[in-house]
């Protein structure tokens, strides 16, 4: 998602950078018709990517018999106030313990708490190991860099024992702090701090700043897009987490919204119809605060770009 | 009253390799020394060994009478200029140069007269509230300039501070460096490997070459009496004229000319003759010193550079461009007091 986002926004800029002025008519009628090619395919892409979307956000404002008789529906349906209430106000679950806004904010904590964490701790490690010399560092780091050939579904069984023994089922504690090492947040702060010109360091060293200021007065700062990129990326990967919280917790409120839209139509009775608009409705707004997330950090991101601080 | 000492300083880095091989130099008060050599010499070293920011293998580094081998760079009282001048990006110009005294806990309205003093010397009073991203190289120079000089330093270091500029800028800041440091009559440690930087900014020169001292001493004694070949090689542009002759009975043989020698030697020795003063002598009008094969001029407005060869080695001499240019065959004019001999072996002056 978020890559799409970025291809799409960061288009723009291009035609404006291009010295369209400089070499006369045929130059210039050249670059226009480009620009209409360049976008008919970026318009082909929208339609590709926000397609699907648009017609879940359409279908759930329809009835659940109506979907369920007649398919997805492309107009808009007179259920929208009604579905949506639902979606994020009703007591949901086989408990009736959790809302959708309650699923929304636990999936908040889980991805916040996801991309913080890992933040964190991989700006930590890679510190260490890019800026101290101690015994079998870069073994260290290789280490770390391996544990990418381990994704989480190889090694849940061991994960989960681990929670279990510390009692952290059922606890958000549980839920975020056995994943926020994280190898590729090592190795993309790694290779940051690397490229981190040497004399920055050493005149910090002069004007007095000790490791812990250096990392903080001068790291922090300069590290700051490389921190919203890795914020955008595991904020959105924790808020999908779906494997993961069904297995740390078993209590219904700590339901996230992506488990929610499944339960959504889980059918305890046999005969009844699932609510599909209410599911669409969940899903919709389970997009909403990664897109969020994405359009405003970008900005950031882009504008770190732009800057070219050396 | 001197202000540095280094004292048979000595280099050794983990595999073996030596940069600096027991260096002594010191640095008088208020005085701006020059470290000049090629690349890989160890100027460098030898300059970061006295920041604290290499670590000393043998020898002592003493800095106003105390002995700062394991005193930290920040505890050294030294301000250093880096080659790509090392601001820092994030932070306004006025918080680069601010930065430092922060970290020493000085108190805020101190902090603010020093950064504006030195703000004013320099001239960059309007970029305060710049980042370093929005300034040209030359303010940038400057901005790494006044970071040095708020510190109040026993000694200023600088890292060749001038070859990120281009050459109008370069002798621009040269000079205002030079202006700068006689002002506020600190002492100076600068690194270069330009030998124009080095003879027009020094008091006194140090060249190094493979962990080494050539030679010390104050511009014009290097210029004009090289203590080795390496130095006079060096020191100059273009470099002096090196030719392999012979010695004996009182008198220089090259080739087929003799002629007579300044100092007493015997057996093969090194000639060193300085381009402008090779005198040309368009037929043979008072000229006794060798015969020179013309075979290339180069005129450079005010002066003329003729390249060929005096008894087949690679001969260059200066010319005014007032006089004419001369033919095919010149014979040189060579005065005994221009005549630089070195020993064959070792390359030391005789």
């Amino acid at each position: 998602m978020s890559q799409d986002q970025i291809a799409v926004t960061g288009k723009p800029a291009v035609p404006v950078a291009r010295p369209a002025s400089a070499t006369g008519a045929g130059f210039g009628a050249f670059v226009r018709r480009h620009q209409i090619v360049e976008h008919i395919v970026l318009l082909f892409g929208v339609l590709l990517m926000m397609g699907p979307i648009a017609v879940a956000f359409t279908t759930s404002t329809h009835d659940p018999v109506t979907i369920h008789s007649e398919g997805m529906q492309l107009g808009f349906g007179d259920n929208f106030l009604p579905t949506y209430e639902a979606v994020i106000f009703e007591q949901t679950g086989f408990t009736k313990q959790v809302t959708g806004w309650g699923m929304s904010l636990n999936s908040l904590i889980l991805g916040l708490g996801f991309a913080i964490g890992k933040i964190i701790v991989s700006m930590l490690a890679a510190y260490a190991i890019v800026y101290f010399r101690f015994p079998l560092g870069t073994l260290c780091f290789w280490v770390i860099f391996s544990t990418l050939l381990l994704p989480l579904e190889v090694r849940i069984l061991p994960s989960y024992e681990v929670v279990q023994g510390l009692g952290l089922l059922n606890s958000y504690t549980g839920l975020i702090l056995p994943l926020i090492a994280s190898a590729t947040g090592t190795f993309f702060f790694r290779q940051f701090f690397k490229s981190v010109p040497n004399e920055l360091l050493e005149a910090a060293r002069i004007d007095g700043a000790g490791p812990f200021r250096f990392f903080w007065d001068i790291l922090v700062p300069l590290s700051r897009t490389m921190i919203a990129a890795i914020f955008i990326i595991m904020f959105v990967v924790g808020w999908n987490q779906y494997l993961w919280p069904i297995l740390m917790t078993t209590d219904e409120s700590f339901y996230t919204v992506v488990r929610g839209i499944r339960q959504i139509l889980q059918v305890w009775i046999g005969a009844d119809i699932p609510d599909y608009n209410e599911a669409l409705g969940l899903a919709i707004i389970a997009m909403i605060p990664p897109v969020l997330i994405v359009i405003i950090f970008q900005r950031m991101f882009i504008k770190g770009l732009v800057e070219s601080e050396k | 009253m001197t202000t540095l000492e280094i004292k048979q300083a000595v280099k050794r880095y983990p595999n073996g390799a030596l940069a600096v091989k027991g260096v002594d130099v010191t640095v008088e008060e208020g005085e701006l020394v020059v470290f000049v050599g090629p690349s890989g010499c160890g100027k460098s070293t030898l300059l970061r060994m006295v920041a604290g920011l290499e670590s000393v293998t043998e020898g002592e580094i003493v800095l106003d009478g105390r002995l700062v081998n394991e005193v930290e760079p920040a505890n050294r009282n030294i301000a250093m200029v880096f080659q790509n001048y090392a601001l820092y990006p994030h932070m306004t110009v006025y918080r680069n140069l601010a930065y430092g005294l922060k970290n020493r806990g000085t108190p805020k309205a101190e902090i603010d007269a020093k950064v504006r003093e030195a703000a004013k010397l320099l001239q960059i009073g309007d970029f305060l509230e710049r980042k370093p991203s929005q300034l040209s190289g030359g303010q940038r120079q400057r901005v790494a300039m006044g970071r040095a000089i708020v510190r109040d330093p026993a000694i200023f270091l600088f890292d060749e501070p001038l070859s990120n500029l281009d050459a109008k800028l370069r002798n621009q800041m040269r000079l205002e460096i030079k202006r700068l440091q006689r002002r506020l009559g600190t002492a100076a440690i600068y690194v270069t490997h330009d030998q124009v930087e080095a003879m027009t900014l020094a008091d006194r020169i140090v060249v190094l070459n493979n962990g080494e001292i050539e030679q010390i001493g104050a511009p014009a004694e290097v210029y004009g009496a090289p203590a080795s070949t390496f130095v006079a090689s060096f020191i100059g542009a273009p470099p002096m004229n090196l030719l392999e002759a012979q010695t004996g009975d009182g008198a220089i043989v090259i080739g087929e000319t003799r002629i007579a020698a300044p100092v007493h030697a015997n057996g093969p020795i090194t000639l060193g003759i300085r381009p402008e003063r090779a005198h040309l002598a368009n037929g043979s009008g008072g000229a006794d010193g060798p015969p020179m094969q013309v075979d290339t001029v180069e005129e450079l407005g005010a002066v003329r550079l003729i390249h060929g060869s005096v008894g087949g080695q690679h001969f260059t001499a200066n010319q005014s461009a007032d006089e004419p240019i001369p033919g095919d065959q010149v014979r040189l004019r060579l005065l005994p007091d221009d005549l630089h001999l070195f020993d064959h072996g070792t390359g030391r002056r005789l």
